[in-house]
């Protein structure tokens, strides 16, 4: 049996990937996909405490934040249509009309 | 293992039920829609469904109900709550059937998307759970970015809509993450149970129970935008359309702090001594932020996502004593927050037109003697804003201080009320524009009557002056309703 601390590391790593990439990329589709990244963090940090104290709980918590994903993953990806649509880009330094 | 739904389960989730199957039921309408008619009889379902569903979360009040295995609770807090939520609602249908079909987006689905967003909003205050807390919270966020991108052929609408959704699901990311630690270190993911588990020392030393706080802390502060997470409050508030910007403003902020403070005084309460002096640091940034950077806006829209944040401010100011009359400030703040939010946006789309939408100070130039009645209500909404006697926003401030001064943290209550003087000089320019620079080139036109909106002016404007000289009645029910949450302490 995989180590509880194993799991939990590569969770952070998947995770901190994620926000790493959030922040650092331009292309609205790819700041998305690491987005679902870092919720993969957080599912197999779930399966992995869920595994260890044998409660079903973690898991269906993970069920959960799968079906949200694929929710949000449809809105997202409607809305990043309908903006390729107005404006032919997808990267966040040109999507700038709002400002301070 | 037999699943079954007793009526209890049923009774405890009765205005969720409502409004989501009202929802679906303005979806039918919208089916027998000719294409160009009207969405008014949509409009109407959903008007419905908001006072069914009200009147369901006014019988709420008094019960101690848990439903499905102790997942989602009706007791007062989630009711007072629950009843604020409608109330918003109900003003958002009614400021948005014209400006609807001004700006083309005339469609039905709009009413349904607010509908289970204001279901969304319900789960969060019932929520005993952390799952249910995650599920109602994306039930609202997934309905509200699609709000903000209605208007498809506007970039604005869908940039707003587009940094929205990112920083959403980002936000839910560190949300997520953080109920991950929280079950790691206790083991369950029911709100009373954390806090019992908490109160064992050894669940209490663990280092992952601290690192699921504060990561919660940074979920929440994205979606509450506050400072240091506000930045894509500004721009998704001034690119959505105007009717969305005011549900935006008033809704999920309420949910938010429902949520949170559940969170907080119920599951995390053994950790109070920290969180408050996190939440100090984040109350006395937020205000300070949102009233300066406020102060340079010339589109209206914008300085309201600013004085929104602001406002978020003082609410979190009463987060950070956490006692009986903190919380019910809280509850109390909520309801004239959203009146006199909702009433100051009413105003904004009542001066727009189908030919261009009034935004920036500069389009109400002579607007007061335009109209003189929208005038008066203008003014109302502003002195609330500001926080003078007489207006529920007064009534709302005094409570926060005052019980963030008898804790005897009087510095944050200096900060509150310096901000609050700051806060005078850009709510009194909307009076100035209003009522003392003369109008150059074309003046506003006369807006045009439209019951509806005249009914949220009205109905906002009676709310914010009932509950500045009348203040018991509401007062008594919201420090009533967060009893319960304490009655652990």
């Amino acid at each position: 049996m995989i180590p509880l601390g194993h799991i939990l590391i590569l969770s952070g790593l998947l995770f901190s990937i994620g926000v790493a990439g959030v922040i650092l990329r331009r292309n609205a589709i790819v700041v998305f996909l690491n987005i679902e990244l870092m919720l993969n963090g957080v599912n197999l940090a779930f399966i992995g405490f869920a595994t260890r104290m044998d409660s079903m709980v973690g898991v269906i918590f993970v069920f959960f934040v799968l079906v949200v994903a694929a929710a949000e993953a449809v809105v997202g990806l409607a809305i990043m249509l309908e903006i390729f649509r107005n404006k032919e880009t997808l990267s966040v330094d040109e999507i700038n009309l709002l400002k301070w | 293992m037999t699943f079954q739904i007793t009526q209890t389960d049923l009774q405890t989730i009765l205005p969720e039920l409502i409004l989501f199957g009202m929802g679906m039921l303005v979806l039918v309408v919208e089916l027998f829609r000719r294409p160009g008619a009207s969405t008014l009889p949509q409009a109407l379902v959903a008007l419905l469904g908001i006072s069914a569903s009200g009147y369901g979360a006014y019988l709420q009040l008094g019960l101690d109900l848990k439903g499905f295995s102790g997942e989602v609770i009706a007791d007062d807090y989630a009711a007072v709550f629950k009843m604020v939520f409608a109330a918003t609602a109900f003003l958002t249908v009614l400021i948005s059937t014209r400006y609807l079909a001004d700006r083309k987006m005339d469609f039905g689905e709009y009413y349904a998307l607010l509908l289970f967003a204001v279901g969304g909003m319900m789960v969060m205050a019932s929520a005993l759970d952390l799952l249910m807390v995650f599920v109602g919270l994306e039930i609202l966020s997934i309905s509200s970015y699609i709000l903000c991108g209605m208007l498809r052929h506007d970039v604005k609408s869908n940039e707003s809509a587009m940094k929205y959704f990112l920083l959403g699901a980002f936000a839910t990311g560190f949300l997520l993450y953080g109920m991950a630690m929280i079950y790691g270190a206790t083991g369950t993911i029911h709100i009373r149970e954390i806090g019992m588990a908490l109160t064992n020392p050894d669940t209490f030393a663990n280092p992952l129970v601290w690192f699921g706080m504060a990561l919660l802390l940074v979920g929440f502060g994205f979606k509450l935008s506050i400072v240091p997470f506000h930045m894509w409050t500004p721009d998704v508030y001034e690119g959505a359309p105007t009717a969305v910007t005011a549900f935006l403003s008033a809704g999920p902020k309420a949910a938010g702090f429902a949520a949170l403070i559940r969170l907080l005084v119920e599951a995390l309460g053994a950790m109070r001594g920290e969180w408050s002096q996190v939440l100090w640091v984040l109350a006395a940034l937020t205000m300070t932020l949102g009233n300066v950077v406020a102060i340079q806006q010339n589109n209206i829209k914008r300085m309201l996502a600013y004085s929104s944040i602001a406002h978020a401010g003082y609410i979190l100011a009463a987060l950070v004593v956490s006692t009986s009359e903190g919380l019910g400030a809280v509850v109390f703040y909520t309801l004239a927050y959203t009146l006199m939010n909702m009433g100051i946006f009413a105003v904004l789309i009542l001066a727009s037109g189908p030919d261009k939408e009034r935004v920036t100070f500069d389009d109400f130039k002579g607007f007061g003697y335009v109209s003189p009645a929208v005038g008066l209500a203008t003014l109302v909404f502003v002195l609330s804003l500001i926080g003078i006697p007489l207006t529920g926003g007064f009534v709302g401030k005094f409570q926060i201080f005052k019980a963030v001064v008898e804790q005897g943290y009087i510095w944050l209550a200096v900060i509150g009320v310096v901000n609050s003087v700051v806060s005078v000089y850009y709510y009194l320019r909307i009076l100035v524009v209003f009522y003392m620079t003369p109008p150059q080139g074309e003046p506003a036109p006369k807006p045009v009557f439209h019951p509806g909106l005249a009914a949220a002016i009205l109905v906002s404007a009676v709310g914010v002056l009932y509950l500045g000289i009348l203040p018991s009645a509401w007062l008594e029910l919201s420090s009533r309703s967060v009893s319960v949450l304490l009655a652990g302490f």
